[in-house]
């Protein structure tokens, strides 16, 4: 199998494989930086489609001064407090939408007059496109944190509702039978049957209940505030500051995928008892 | 206060038909005026071949199941609910998965209102003599078949329920294993007699273990077609006990009975 070192070509050794993914991800992340320099920065290449050289970089940003935007953010800390104000709505909007749905959903599925009752109703609610209702939250709310709050939480809730009402229609009967005749009482068997196996579905589900939280707030704050990292690119927006607009965009980006990854941990630590695909250790 | 000589559970006449939910006149009569008495104290075997019913008749006698007629007494009152003073051992994964080996054996426990402590020092000691002592950390799906069996005896028995209701405990087990658990279970039982119904497949596993064998005929429409009183001494060793006469006698006349009723059943399932 094994060829000598010297019969290799560079790129034999350099090709993406497992060990050095990371490395190509970075470099293609440079690459997208690069590209985007070239086209935009007036003057490096003649405008290709635009019929000024200083257009380019109006419609799509500069990226060295959209970074210099986000250092200038975090070094001079005016970003933090949006930065805040953004994943403390974030953070509200998770909570508030999973406790409700886990609430709700455990109610009706345990309920099944009830849940035939309100089935065409949750069915539409859930079909509407839901963000239409920011305008009407800051009609109620106010332009504070509650609006944006109230518009992540029914983006989070229907995702958690309909995993806890299925979470608990596939608990094995033979788990519940057994369970009773254990001696566990109503109470018992919702806190030690029903709630485990819906909270399965419900981690399964975490990854979009966050990002969703997370939509709900910048969307939020996009339609109208005075604090958040969106209301920073709505400013930017309405003075057609491009890059200042490309910056939000970027730091909304790294911390969804930072979300992401808490998560990915989260969800780690907490459904150890389900059985993972691969779990032999190589020796 | 039921009387003393009661016995610890009377199926009287039990008929289960099962309906069909969406289409109600495809029945099926699964079991047929089968009658089931069991004594305090008593070990009773219940072989029949594959799908005749031993199943339903142990969800009937722990009152998952009510029969569509016929009576269930437990010590001589009538069954209402479930069955309070029975343990069960389903014949399926019954274990939670989203707790250890060791949280499963002390759940009832935890639901009777045991303190935490002490929970645990039983379990603990339960795991020991099911042989998994130093496993109680792991998860379900990181036990074999036959450790989550195990581990569902050691759950039923830590209550140490009047009445035993056992489907097919060790058919998962190698036979080395299963002759240990056997002999495990006679001791247990032996120490402390409780009523045990035990159903298994195996004729051997179920004369070398009980006081009396019931075998059910197929089904459907099942009933038991023969009991068979077990007079050999105890206490067995479940692996001596086979190679006596008297176990040779008994298994060659339990097995003639039966004989018929497995091929029959065979045989409808083969048409199917
Ligand atoms: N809920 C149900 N609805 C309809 N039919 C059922 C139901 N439960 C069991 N049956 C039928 O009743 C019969 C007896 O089933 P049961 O599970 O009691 O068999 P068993 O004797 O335990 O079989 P095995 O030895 O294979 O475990 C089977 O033919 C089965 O198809
Ligand atoms: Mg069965």
């Amino acid at each position: 199998m094994r060829e000598p070192e010297s019969s290799k070509g560079v790129w034999a050794r350099m090709r993406p494989r497992q060990g050095n993914l990371r490395v190509w991800q970075v470099g293609m992340l440079l690459v997208f930086f690069a590209i985007w320099h070239v086209l935009t920065v007036p003057g490096i290449v003649p405008p290709l489609y635009f019929d000024d050289a200083n257009k380019a970089a109006f419609f799509f940003g500069e990226p060295l001064k959209v970074l210099s935007r986000v250092w200038d953010w975090f070094y001079s800390g005016a970003i933090y407090e949006h930065l805040w104000v953004t994943l403390w709505e974030t953070f509200l909007a998770f909570v508030i939408g999973t406790v409700s749905g886990l609430v709700i959903g455990l109610w009706l599925a345990l309920n099944p007059i009830a849940s035939a009752l309100c089935d065409p109703y949750i069915k539409a609610l859930n079909s509407m496109p839901r963000v239409i209702l920011a305008p009407i939250f800051s009609v109620w709310f106010g332009l504070d944190i509650a609006s944006k709050v109230a518009l992540g939480v029914t983006l989070v809730f229907f995702i958690v509702f309909f995993n806890v009402y299925q979470g608990v229609r596939e608990v094995s009967p033979t788990v519940l039978a057994n369970a009773r005749i254990l001696g566990a009482s109503q109470r018992q068997l919702l806190r030690h049957v029903y709630v485990p196996s819906a909270m399965s579905w419900v981690f399964a589900s975490l990854h979009n209940s966050v990002g969703l939280a997370f939509v709900g707030a910048v969307v939020g704050e996009y339609l109208g505030s005075s604090r958040g990292v969106g209301y920073l690119i709505l400013q930017a927006e309405g003075t057609f500051d491009i890059n200042t607009v490309f910056a939000g965009i970027l730091v909304l980006t790294a911390f969804a995928l930072i979300l992401d990854f808490v998560v990915s941990v989260a969800e780690k630590r907490l459904m150890v008892w389900q059985p993972r695909q691969g779990e032999t250790e190589r020796i | 206060m039921a009387s003393q000589d009661a016995p610890a559970l009377a199926l009287e006449n039990i008929t289960v038909t099962f309906a069909a939910r969406d289409a109600k006149d495809t029945r099926y009569t699964a079991v047929k005026d089968a009658t089931l008495v069991v004594a305090p104290g008593e070990f009773v075997s219940v072989v029949g071949p594959t799908g005749c019913g031993k199943s339903t008749l142990l969800n009937i006698a722990v009152g998952l199941l009510e029969p569509s007629a016929g009576s269930v007494k437990v010590f001589g009152k009538p069954l209402v609910g479930l069955n309070g003073s029975a343990g069960y051992l389903f014949q399926t994964e019954a274990l939670m998965p989203w707790r250890t080996a060791l949280d499963n054996v002390t759940a009832g426990l935890e639901f009777r209102g045991v303190l935490r402590g002490e929970a645990v020092q039983r379990a603990e000691d339960w795991l020991a003599r099911v042989g998994l002592a130093g496993h109680g950390h792991r998860y379900p799906h990181q036990l074999s078949g036959g450790m989550r069996k195990r581990v569902a005896l050691a759950q039923t028995l830590i209550l140490d329920p009047q009445i035993i209701l056992m489907d097919e405990p060790f058919s998962a087990l190698d036979i080395q294993t299963r002759q240990l658990m056997e002999n495990e279970l006679l001791e247990l039982w032996s120490a402390n007699r409780k009523s045990v119904v035990f159903i298994t497949h195996d004729l051997e596993e179920a004369i070398s273990l009980s006081d009396r064998v019931v075998v059910l005929s197929a089904g459907p429409e099942t009933r038991p077609i023969g009991e068979f009183a077990i007079d050999l001494p105890r206490p067995r060793d479940v692996a001596e006990i086979r190679l006596t006469p008297r176990f040779i006698e008994l298994h060659t006349r339990i097995w003639h009975a039966m004989k018929d009723e497995v091929l029959k059943g065979y045989a409808r399932t083969r048409i199917q």
